[in-house]
């Protein structure tokens, strides 16, 4: 199937153009995703997307499967439920960075402690697009917001260690410009049994790059071909040289940690078991 | 030719004609993509994979069903 067959087949017919403005990665990501899902060759009946609210949250709106469009940093709480009502679906969470780190923070650890079998997908734009470029807990330190007109002088958040540190069991990063990385990441966190989390970062030419001076979209893009450094020629980098770069690629996976839905049904079975 | 444009779908942001290595494309008056020199493309697919509107595909040539 080439990538036109695979917009009609599984966007909704007559929704595009999308709102998103003109360079936004968001329209990227979700041509990854469902470029992910046409290559594990998915029922759509077989696939759940739930976002929360913001700009890339807008995604589900667009796609052609069971969609839930739900509340401000609450699409990894609906997807829990949906997950734990139908086990077998494949259940895909779709949410910005605003939506899954601030508002959804603590959804967001307690679901990849769990290590419930979702796929989570965090469009990271680096702020907060639809209200007009608010901070967010992952705005880059020093980096202007139009609520931090001088810089932002708190540190971020680095959402790939948070997730391994709350115990997701598969965590991966990579960029608009490693479309391709980005498409089989998000394959490999579909198959994976228990929580995966897959970082996009993505550009915000509007919001976030015109208050930054990074240029227009095509250069935001390059800033992420210059920036991001492949996980295997990350861990060979001395200290110095990491300054200011970030690590694509799987970044951490474990196989055999208990999922949570199964963990349930066993439950269930025991306590009626004595009946 | 194997080059499709969806010009209702194409916002301009010239990702596409940034990331072209022929110079195959080009942001028209209009702000619409346009393909200037397509005798040059080379249906390396940078355009398709970059484009955040799903506004151009390439169909590579012995690729149809």
């Amino acid at each position: 199937m080439n990538m036109e067959e695979m917009i009609n087949k599984y966007f909704r017919p007559g929704r595009l153009p999308h709102i998103w403005c003109p360079g936004c990665g968001n329209g990227v990501v979700t041509g990854c995703v469902v470029k992910a899902i046409a290559k594990l060759d998915l029922p759509k009946d077989d696939v759940a997307v739930i976002s929360g609210i913001g700009c890339s949250s807008r995604a589900s709106g667009y796609l052609d499967f069971n969609t839930v469009h739900s509340a401000h940093g609450r699409a990894i709480p609906f997807a829990t439920g949906v997950k734990l009502a139908d086990p077998k679906l494949n259940v895909i969470v779709l949410t910005g960075d605003g939506d899954a780190t601030a508002i959804g923070g603590n959804h967001f650890i307690h679901a990849c402690r769990r290590n419930i079998d979702l796929t989570v997908v965090v469009y990271n734009n680096s702020i907060y697009g639809m209200t007009g470029g608010q901070y967010s807990p992952m705005t880059p330190t020093g980096s202007k917001a139009t609520t931090a007109p001088y810089g932002m002088i708190e540190p971020d958040f680095n959402l790939t260690e948070l997730a391994r540190a709350a115990g997701a069991t598969f965590v991966a990063r990579a960029t608009t410009f490693h479309a391709q990385m980005l498409s089989d990441l998000i394959v490999k966190g579909i198959q994976h049994k228990g929580f995966s989390l897959i970082e996009a970062v993505s550009a915000c030419p509007i919001s976030f790059g015109r208050q930054n001076k990074m240029g227009g979209p095509a250069e935001m893009m390059m800033w992420q071909r210059d920036h991001a450094v492949p996980i295997a020629a990350w861990d060979k980098l001395p200290e110095e040289k990491k300054e200011g770069k970030f690590p694509i690629g799987v970044l951490y996976e474990v196989e055999g940690r208990k999922e949570y839905t199964e963990a349930y049904d066993e439950l269930i079975a025991m306590a009626q078991g004595g009946k | 030719m194997s080059l499709k444009i969806y010009t209702n779908r194409c916002k301009g942001c010239g990702i596409c004609a940034a990331f072209c290595p022929k110079k195959v494309l080009a942001v028209n008056e209009l702000e619409k993509i346009e393909a200037v020199a397509p005798e040059n493309c080379i249906q390396c697919g940078q355009c398709e994979l970059r484009c955040p509107d799903y506004a151009i595909f390439v169909h590579k040539e012995g690729d149809e069903k």
